[in-house]
Formats: C-alpha cells, sequence, structure tokens
C-alpha cells in the first residue's frame, strides 16, 4: 500500500531551516493498523500530511498502491483525497453551519453522488457509527464525542482505502477516548482499511499492532505482538 | 449541497453579509436616482424643446429676420378717427409676422422632398397687437370780448395773424387698451407635426381636415382662461370673426400660441399668402438627423435648420445647472460609493475566507477541489450582491418615487445661455433669437427605465463577482495543510 523512501520535509521559520522529516523511510501494508507516537514537533503530523497527499515532502516520494503522490499534479492529489483517504482531525473540524447529515454529505460531494444517494450513504454512515438519530443535528448541539463520530462517519462514508486520524482522541475526556476508539477499531475490521493514527496516548499505542515512534524527524516501528 | 451550505453561512455571517449588501445597496441607490434623475431632466428638456417644436419634430427650418433697414418706419401705425362728441368705441388690429423672414410655402413641399425627410409641415407665426377704446377730440372754446356792446369772438392767445377767432382747446384724450398675442397658422391637412402637437385638447375640438380656410380657431387654455373665452366664442382679429372650437392645454409650459388658425387664414390676416415662416419637419431616421440637416442647409439656400440638439444646448437656468449637477456630480459620486462598497465587499468577503481557513482546509482534505471551493465563496459573494441589488434598488426606486412625488419645478431658459457675450456664430440664429426671452418651467420627474433597472442588476451581480474574486482568489490559493496547520 504505502511505500514511504527517503522523506524529508524541511520548513523555513525567518532565516532557520526545520527539518520536520529526515529522511523517512516506511512501508505500511494493505489493512494494516500503525500508530505514530512521539513527542511535540518530532514531526508526526507532518508524516500524516505526507501520507493523506495535503502536503508534499521536501524530497523522498510518497508512495501509494505505486503512486507518488509527491509528484502527482494537484488535481489528482485532490482526486486520490477524495476517493481513497478518510481523515479524522483533533478538532473535528466540522463545518459549524451544516447537521451531521450535511457535514458526512460534504465528503461525498467530490465523488458526483446524487442528492438521494449522498443523503442514503450518509444517513447509514451515521447509523453505523450510532448516530442515526442526531442527524439533523448541527455540531454545536452535540457532545465532543458525537461530533467526533460524525467526522469518523464523515471520513468512511466514502469507503476509503486508508483511514488517517490525527490525534483523534485528544480532544476527549477518558470514557469518550475509548467509545471512540472502540468505534474506529470496529470500523477498520468490518472495512479492512489501512488505519494510521497519531497519539499522545500511550495507552493507545501500547494496544496497537505496529508502533511507529517519530523523534527529531526520524522514525523507529516496532512490531508488537501483543496488541489487541 | 452548494445552496445549503451557501445559505446557512449567509445565515451565520448576516452582519458581514449585510454590511457588503448594504454598501452595494447604496452605490446602486445612488447609480438609479441619478439615472433616473438625469433621465428625468431628459424629458424635462424634450418637454421644454417639445413646446417650441411639438411632437415628433425633429428640425425647424426658418429663415433670419432681416434687421430693420435705415430709414424704415419703425413698427406700425394705428390711425384712429376722433370725431366731436363722439364717444364711439373704436378698434384696430395690427398683424405682423413675428421672429422670421418668411419663406415661400413651395418651400415646404422642397424640404419635403429631401432625402430623410419623413415629413414636413409650414407654419406662420404671427403677432397681433389689438389697440380699442374711445379717443376724443378736445373742444375749442373761444374767447369772449365785449367792446361797445358786441361780443367777439377771439381764436388763439393772441388772435390769429388774420383776425380770426381766439380761444383755447379744452378736454379731450383718449382711453384704450392695447393687446398684443401670438397666432400660429397650421396646416390643417396635417395634424401630427407643429407646435399644436404638443398640446391636448382639453374641451371641443381639433381643426378637421377640411378646415383649411375655416373662420375657426383653437384658443391656448391659458389665454382663454386669461381673456374668458370658452368653446363657441367669437374672436375677432382684423374684422374677421374666428368661431372657437377648440381649448388646447400645453403639456408643459407655455404653448407656442395664443391662438391657432388655420394656415391660409393666418396668411390673408397677415397679408403674406404662400407665406410660412417656418417648416417643421421629421426625419425618416432619427439617428441621421446631422445628415438630413446637411442636406436641407446645402439645396435650400438662405435657411436655417435648427435641429432639437442644437436647441437643447441653448438651455440655460436652473434646468440645465440641475443636469449638469446630474451628469457631473452625480455621477462621480455615484461612481465612487459603487467603487469604495466593491472594495470593502472584496475586502470583507477576503476577511471572511481567513477566518474561515480551517473551514476550507477541511473541505480540500475531504477532497473538495479549489475550483469548488472558489465557487462556493463566490457564489455567497454573489448572493450578498444580490442582496445588495434588491435593497439598492428599492431605495433607488423609493428615492426616484420621491423625487417624482416632491417635482421639483425647474426653470428652462431658452437660447439665451448663461455665459453672456450675445452668441455670435452659434448654431440656429433665427430660432435662438426667436426664443432668447423663453422661459418655461417644467416640473422634474425621476422615470426609472428597465435598463436602469437591469445596470442595477448587473451592478449588484459585478459586485458581488468582484468581492467573491477576492476571497475566491485567497481560497483557491490555501493548502489544506497550511489551513490545518496554522489552527493547530
Amino acid at each position: 500500500m504505502y511505500q514511504l523512501r527517503g522523506v524529508t520535509k524541511q520548513y523555513r521559520r525567518g532565516k532557520d531551516t526545520i527539518d520536520a522529516l529526515a529522511g523517512v523511510d516506511l512501508t505500511i501494508g494493505d489493512g494494516d493498523r500503525l500508530v505514530i507516537q512521539g513527542p511535540t514537533g518530532g514531526g508526526k503530523s507532518t508524516l500524516l500530511q505526507m501520507l493523506g497527499g495535503l502536503d508534499r515532502p521536501t524530497s523522498g516520494s510518497v508512495e501509494l498502491d505505486g503512486v507518488d503522490l509527491a509528484r502527482l499534479p494537484e488535481a489528482r492529489l485532490t482526486k486520490v483525497r477524495a476517493e481513497s483517504i478518510g481523515f479524522v482531525f483533533q478538532s473535528f473540524n466540522l463545518i459549524p453551519t451544516l447537521t451531521a447529515q450535511e457535514n458526512v454529505e460534504t465528503a461525498l460531494v467530490p465523488l458526483g453522488l446524487k442528492g438521494p444517494d449522498r443523503r442514503e450513504r450518509a444517513a447509514d454512515a451515521l447509523t453505523s457509527v450510532g448516530l442515526g438519530e442526531r442527524r439533523g443535528h448541527l455540531p454545536a448541539e452535540l457532545s465532543g464525542g458525537q461530533q467526533q463520530r460524525v467526522a469518523i462517519a464523515r471520513a468512511l462514508v466514502k469507503k476509503p482505502k486508508v483511514l488517517l486520524a490525527d490525534e483523534p482522541t485528544g480532544n476527549l475526556d477518558e470514557s469518550m477516548r475509548d467509545e471512540i476508539m472502540e468505534v474506529l477499531a470496529a470500523q477498520w475490521k468490518e472495512h479492512g482499511l489501512t488505519f494510521i493514527m497519531v497519539t499522545h496516548d500511550s495507552s493507545i499505542a501500547r494496544k496497537a499492532p505496529r508502533l511507529a515512534t517519530i523523534r527529531k524527524g526520524t522514525i523507529k516501528v516496532t512490531e508488537n505482538d501483543k496488541a489487541a | 449541497m452548494f445552496f445549503t451550505y451557501l445559505r446557512r453561512e449567509l445565515r451565520r455571517r448576516r452582519k458581514a453579509a449585510l454590511v457588503v449588501a448594504s454598501g452595494l445597496a447604496l452605490g446602486i441607490a445612488l447609480v438609479i436616482v441619478v439615472n433616473s434623475v438625469s433621465s428625468g431632466m431628459g424629458r424635462a428638456q424634450d418637454k421644454v424643446l417639445q413646446s417650441l417644436y411639438g411632437l415628433g419634430t425633429d428640425m425647424t427650418v426658418t429663415k433670419a429676420a432681416e434687421a430693420p433697414k435705415a430709414g424704415a418706419t419703425p413698427g406700425q401705425r394705428f390711425k384712429f378717427g376722433a370725431k366731436s362728441g363722439s364717444d364711439k368705441q373704436q378698434s384696430s388690429d395690427r398683424v405682423m409676422v413675428q421672429g422670421f423672414q418668411t419663406l415661400a410655402d413651395s418651400t415646404v413641399d422642397k424640404v419635403g422632398r429631401q432625402k430623410g425627410v419623413a415629413a414636413a409641415v409650414g407654419g406662420l407665426s404671427l403677432r397681433v397687437i389689438k389697440v380699442d377704446g374711445q379717443f376724443k377730440p378736445g373742444q375749442f372754446k373761444q374767447f369772449k370780448q365785449t367792446q361797445g356792446g358786441e361780443t367777439f369772438h377771439r381764436g388763439g392767445a393772441g388772435g390769429t395773424a388774420d383776425g380770426g377767432p381766439q380761444g383755447k382747446v379744452e378736454g379731450g384724450g383718449a382711453d384704450f387698451n392695447v393687446d398684443s398675442y401670438s397666432v400660429f397658422g397650421t396646416d390643417v391637412t396635417q395634424r401630427n407635426l407643429g407646435p399644436l402637437t404638443s398640446s391636448k385638447i382639453t374641451e371641443g375640438r381639433t381643426f378637421k381636415t377640411s378646415e383649411t380656410n375655416a373662420e375657426v380657431a383653437v384658443a391656448d387654455s391659458a389665454y382663454a382662461k386669461e381673456k374668458k373665452l370658452s368653446v363657441g366664442d367669437k374672436v375677432t382679429i382684423k374684422g374677421t370673426k374666428y368661431r372657437i372650437i377648440g381649448i388646447a392645454t400645453a403639456d408643459s409650459g407655455d404653448a407656442a400660441a395664443n391662438l391657432y388658425l388655420p394656415l391660409k387664414q393666418a396668411q390673408t390676416l397677415a397679408d403674406a399668402k404662400a407665406d410660412v415662416t417656418t417648416v417643421y419637419v421629421k426625419a425618416t431616421d432619427s439617428q441621421q438627423i446631422g445628415a438630413v440637416k446637411s442636406t436641407i442647409q446645402k439645396n435650400i439656400s438662405g435657411t436655417t435648420v435648427t435641429t432639437s440638439a442644437d436647441l437643447a444646448s441653448t438651455v440655460s437656468g436652473s434646468l440645465s445647472t440641475a443636469s449638469d449637477l446630474a451628469a457631473g456630480v452625480g455621477k462621480w459620486l455615484s461612481i465612487v460609493v459603487l467603487a469604495a462598497a466593491f472594495l470593502v465587499a472584496g475586502l470583507l468577503t477576503s476577511s471572511a475566507v481567513s477566518r474561515r481557513v480551517r473551514e476550507f482546509g477541511t473541505l480540500k482534505a475531504v477532497g473538495w477541489t479549489s475550483g469548488r471551493v472558489t465557487r462556493q465563496v463566490v457564489g455567497e459573494a454573489v448572493v450578498s450582491g444580490l442582496l445588495g441589488g434588491v435593497l439598492g434598488i428599492a431605495v433607488g426606486l423609493a428615492g426616484a418615487w420621491a423625487v417624482t412625488a416632491v417635482s421639483p419645478t425647474l426653470t428652462a431658459q431658452l437660447g439665451g445661455g448663461t455665459g453672456g457675450g450675445g452668441g455670435g456664430g452659434g448654431f440656429g440664429g433665427p430660432m435662438r433669437r426667436a426664443v432668447s426671452q423663453k422661459s418655461l418651467d417644467v416640473a422634474l420627474s425621476a422615470p426609472v427605465s428597465l435598463s436602469t433597472i437591469a445596470l442595477a442588476v448587473g451592478l449588484a451581480v459585478a459586485g458581488g463577482l468582484i468581492a467573491g474574486a477576492f476571497g475566491g482568489w485567497r481560497a483557491s490559493r490555501l493548502r489544506p495543510a497550511d489551513a490545518l496547520r496554522r489552527v493547530e
């Protein structure tokens, strides 16, 4: 699925150059569940953005199913994001003026689905995360956990190959965290997708079958045979 | 999704949307008011010109009045017999051609045959001065002298040289009115052209085409009121009694004449048989008036051709000032306000995009193209613009309605000009002189045309597109990673 070779990413901050990623090599197979951990500023989110085609590396290649995302024209990269990659963000990133149902539908708009089709699929996605009854609610009318479930439904409604989650439980309390992790685990199993998650939470990291630790832009991957 | 998202966003940012819409509304309202007032000015000028020309007249052909020759008798003489002891009313009319030299009425046919002329009608403009009253001679009183028991009559103070009677003239005098009014001889066979077309028959009827030489007249309503004339009454001019068959009310300002007579009657009164003072011309194509004017001037020498446009440029007074204001200050004010409104709308939209960086970053992350995001932003801006357009059209219509309701009166002075200087070498010499003293009051209206509304809608859409271009450009340049990173 993913093949990263010599990926570097440099940012300029004034006169200084910051190496967010310093030659990352990484292979992620179909259906893998990878947790990325590391200190703040270590390059976790940058790596996730490279994987999601949200940003391009300074050098190196990021291949998804043999296609180098780093060299893909913007229009095709957008298409890849629309069809193959689902995102879940720490702060949910729901559109405040749209209902839960409409927020989920935003992920189907680029696929060109007709209104009734779109509505049906969005409703199903919300039902699958346990929010079938709250479709008409605005984000402000939902709890943090419910909002994140809407975000998960939005990420999964298009049936992506990859689900990328950037600290999805970072803004939630402990009970909500477990609830969301259960939802994510269930969806991963059900859809057989590749699931890559960035987290600070060690209790979550411990349960991951593969753990990638990023420090100062370099990555170290460990396998966890005892993972659930 | 597009419209749902658009509607909800506008509702969420209704204050900003209202500011954008209000700015555009102000500009658009100004454009409508300025446009409609300008249009009203145009109509007012047209009315002023119509009061001279009549409806449908594109130009007139005249011949300048000649300056009086040295030694010529100035004016007209009135002769009244003063009979001893008579209290009898005496009356005398003098009928003069007014303003221009006469043209042979064959000129009318000649003008009518010129290329580009749809119709040509002749008219004769006259002024009648009527003097009537009593003229009593003085009584000669002879001095009485008694000499030796005999009474002698003596004339004059010291007697005449031949020794005739002496005395003095006592009493006598005159009690008379002088009435001056204008008469226009109109071609009753062609009633669609000429000064009478600028009046409506409000009582009685107009001339019949058969009344080419009938002793009938149409009186202007203001003159009829002043002289207490009504349909069926008779007015006497130079001994001929004319029956009033209709009362005509001028559409605006003064009428072209106090009385209208059939052309032949007017020619007879003025001893100007087969003469006219003015030929009224209608062109086949209103866009070709200049060319027709040149043709007539070239082919019929010694005449002056005056078009509506020539005459319009001689309009001065408050109408001209207001017209200049509308065209100058009004136009520039509208442009400045519109430009400011466009700029504010653009900046507010751009600022709104800055506040929605995470939202647009997220949408791009889930697969929305830059084009789709831009369309959303532009769509919101265009709807704000249209809202401003609707608001602006409403305010503009109200403004135009208010101007029409108040109907401020403007004075138009024709021909004199404000610059003074006698206007040597200008166009339309005779006509200009003829109307030099003409001053008319016209009520200003502000008609809103469909093209003005279309312009307003166009401006609203343009305002929205400009604002959308500001915001859309910003949104399109947003890279999803940067957008998401910025809020972390």
